[in-house]
C-alpha cells in the first residue's frame, strides 16, 4: 500500500485556504455564530439574579460551555462542510481520480475543520473577555484536553455524515448541519448529568461531549481538574473517530460499488 | 471571441519530433463486468490500447462508455475483471496508477470560485507535478490561458474552460488520457480548435488517448481504433477504415446506426 503523502494532503487544504481566501461569506460565517451564541449566553447570563458572590461563576460555567459547546459545533460542521464544498462544486470524482487517497481526503478535510474552528473560535474567546471580562484560557492546561476531546468528536461524526453523504448523494447534506444538536441534551451543556432521566444518564456518559462539560463545570466551580473525566472523553474520542473512519472508508467503497462518485447530486 | 491559438507554444512542452505510436499497450482491459443491481452497464469487456495511440468508444447512450472510463479512473468499482496500466494493475496499485492518468468529463467541474492558476496549481500537487509553476506556465502559453490565469474559472466561457480542465488533464503528462465527450457542448469553432490540439498534443507527447464520443466524424478524424459498444458490451473494435470496409457504409455515422439498431454488416434486420 502507498504510504500516506504530505504533499496530497496538504494540496487539498490549499484548495480550501484559496476557497476561503476568494470569499468573505464563508470567512465571516466562521466568527459570526460563535459569536452571536456568546453574546446571546453573556446577556443571558448577566440578566439572571443571581447572588453577588457566584454571579462570577454562574457567568463563567454559561459562558464556557457556551464556547466549548461551539468548538464541537464548529470541528464539526467546518469539516462536514469541508466535504460537501467538493459535493457542490462538483469536484469529488476530479479528486479521487487524482493519486489522492480516501485516507488523506479524510485527514485534509479534518485538519481544514480544525482551522476553521479555530479561526471561528480564537476571535470569540477574545471578544469574551473584551465583552464579559471571562477568560476561557483562565482553565489553563485543561481547556487543551476539552477543546482536543470536543473537536475528535466533531470529526468523528463529520467523517460519519460525510460518508453518508457521498454514499446516498446530497439528500444526507441535513444531517450534516442538524446532527450534532440531536445531542446536545445529552451532553449536558449547560446542566450537569445528573438532572436527565437515568436511561438518559446511561447513553449521555456514552458521549464524550457530557464528560467535557461535567468537567469543565468542576473546573469553574471547584478549582479542581477532573483528569479522569477528561482522559475517559479522549478514550471514547478514540472509539468513535475509529468507527467514523470506518464508516468514511467503508461508504466510499459503497459510493464507488454503486458509481456515486461521479454523480454526486441527490 | 478571441481567435483560437496555433499550437506554436507546444514545441516548449514536448519532443520536437512526433512520437510513433508503439504496439506496447498502454492501457490492458480484461474481461471487465460492471453490475447495478439487475442492471449490467458493461458486460465481459476486454480491449487494449497501444502507446500512443488514439482509440474511440463509441456507443449510443447506456451503452456503457462512461461506465468503463469511471472504471478505468477506479472511480466505479468493477464487479469483475482487471485494468493495467503501464503493466500496473488498477486494484492493486491505485497510486501509482492513477498518478499516470488524467481526464477531463462533463460530470465533473472544476472548483468555480478558484483562479485558473490555483486550480492547476492545486492539481499539480495532488499529482506530483515536480515543478508546478513552470508546468502550468508552459501549458498556460501552449493552451493561450495566459490572460486568463487570475479569473475565477466560474466566469469563464465554456470555450475557456474547456481549454482550462485540458489544462488540469495534461497537468502530470499523463500516459494515458481519458476524455469523455470532449467537444460536447462547444461550437463548432472551438470543437474543431480542442480536435486539432488533441491530434497535436497526441503526435509529440506520445501519450495514448481514449475518447468517448457521440461526434461520428470526430472519432473518424482523430481515431486510429474504434471501439463499438451496445447494451454494454463491445460489438466491434476496428480502424475506421476496416469498419467501414466492412459494414459497408460510407460514414462511421452509418454504421454507429447499423450497430445501435443492431443490423449486422450493413444489412437491415
Amino acid at each position: 500500500m502507498s504510504p500516506l503523502s504530505a504533499g496530497r494532503i496538504g494540496a487539498l487544504m490549499l484548495r480550501h485556504g484559496y476557497l476561503l481566501r476568494s470569499s468573505w461569506p464563508r470567512l465571516l460565517d466562521m466568527i459570526y455564530w460563535p459569536t452571536v451564541q456568546m453574546l446571546t449566553w453573556g446577556f443571558i447570563t448577566l440578566s439572571l439574579p443571581l447572588p453577588e458572590g457566584v454571579a462570577g461563576q454562574g457567568l463563567g460555567v454559561l459562558l464556557g460551555a457556551a464556547l466549548l459547546w461551539d468548538v464541537l459545533l464548529r470541528a464539526q460542521l467546518g469539516t462536514s462542510m469541508s466535504f460537501l464544498e467538493e459535493m457542490y462544486a462538483r469536484n469529488l470524482g476530479h479528486l479521487l481520480a487524482s493519486p489522492l487517497r480516501p485516507i488523506e481526503l479524510l485527514i485534509a478535510i479534518a485538519c481544514v475543520g480544525l482551522l476553521r474552528t479555530l479561526a471561528g473560535m480564537v476571535p470569540t474567546s477574545l471578544l469574551a473577555i473584551w465583552f464579559f471580562g471571562f477568560s476561557v484560557y483562565d482553565m489553563g492546561l485543561a481547556l487543551a484536553g476539552f477543546f482536543g476531546a470536543l473537536v475528535l468528536m466533531g470529526w468523528a461524526i463529520a467523517l460519519f455524515i460525510s460518508g453518508l453523504v457521498m454514499r446516498v448523494g446530497m439528500g444526507a447534506e441535513a444531517l450534516a448541519w442538524g446532527f450534532v444538536f440531536a445531542i446536545a441534551p445529552l451532553s449536558a451543556v449547560f446542566y450537569p448529568v445528573s438532572v436527565l432521566p437515568p436511561a438518559l444518564q446511561v447513553v449521555a456518559w456514552g458521549l464524550p461531549s457530557a464528560h467535557v462539560f461535567e468537567g469543565m463545570r468542576q473546573l469553574l466551580l471547584t478549582g479542581t481538574v477532573d483528569g479522569a473525566a477528561i482522559g475517559l472523553a479522549f478514550a471514547l474520542d478514540a472509539l468513535y473517530l475509529a468507527l467514523g473512519i470506518f464508516a468514511f472508508l467503508r461508504f466510499h467503497d459503497g459510493a464507488r460499488d454503486k458509481g456515486r462518485l461521479l454523480q454526486t447530486g441527490e | 471571441m478571441a481567435p483560437h491559438p496555433t499550437f506554436a507554444g507546444v514545441d516548449r512542452l514536448w519532443h520536437d519530433a512526433p512520437v510513433p505510436p508503439s504496439p506496447r499497450p498502454i492501457l490492458e482491459i480484461e474481461h471487465l463486468s460492471k453490475r447495478f443491481g439487475a442492471v449490467e452497464a458493461v458486460r465481459d469487456v476486454s480491449f487494449s490500447i497501444a502507446a500512443g495511440a488514439i482509440t474511440g468508444l463509441l456507443g449510443g447512450n447506456g451503452a456503457g462508455k462512461t461506465t468503463s472510463i469511471a472504471m478505468i479512473l477506479g472511480l466505479v468499482k468493477p464487479s469483475a475483471g482487471t485494468i493495467r496500466v503501464d503493466g500496473r494493475e488498477l486494484a492493486r496499485e491505485p497510486v501509482a496508477v492513477k498518478a499516470m492518468m488524467n481526464f477531463s468529463s462533463p460530470y465533473v467541474d472544476l472548483p468555480h470560485r478558484l483562479t485558473v492558476t490555483e486550480n492547476l496549481t492545486v492539481f499539480a500537487r495532488l499529482y506530483g507535478v515536480a515543478a508546478p509553476r513552470r508546468r502550468i506556465a508552459a501549458l498556460a502559453a501552449d493552451l493561450d490561458l495566459e490572460g486568463l490565469l487570475d479569473r475565477p474559472v466560474g466566469r469563464l466561457s465554456a470555450g475557456q474552460k474547456t481549454r482550462v480542465a485540458l489544462a488540469k488533464a495534461l497537468i502530470n503528462e499523463p500516459k494515458l488520457l481519458l476524455l469523455d465527450e470532449p467537444t460536447a457542448s462547444l461550437d463548432p469553432d472551438t470543437a474543431d480548435w480542442v480536435r486539432r490540439y488533441l491530434t497535436d498534443y497526441q503526435r509529440r507527447s506520445g501519450a495514448a488517448i481514449l475518447l468517448a464520443s457521440h461526434n461520428m466524424a470526430e472519432v473518424e478524424r482523430l481515431c486510429a481504433d474504434v471501439v463499438m459498444m451496445r447494451a454494454g458490451r463491445i460489438v466491434d473494435h476496428d480502424t475506421p477504415a476496416g469498419l467501414l470496409a466492412r459494414y459497408g457504409r460510407d460514414t462511421l455515422e452509418d454504421v454507429f446506426l447499423d450497430i445501435a439498431r443492431d443490423r449486422r454488416k450493413g444489412k437491415p434486420s
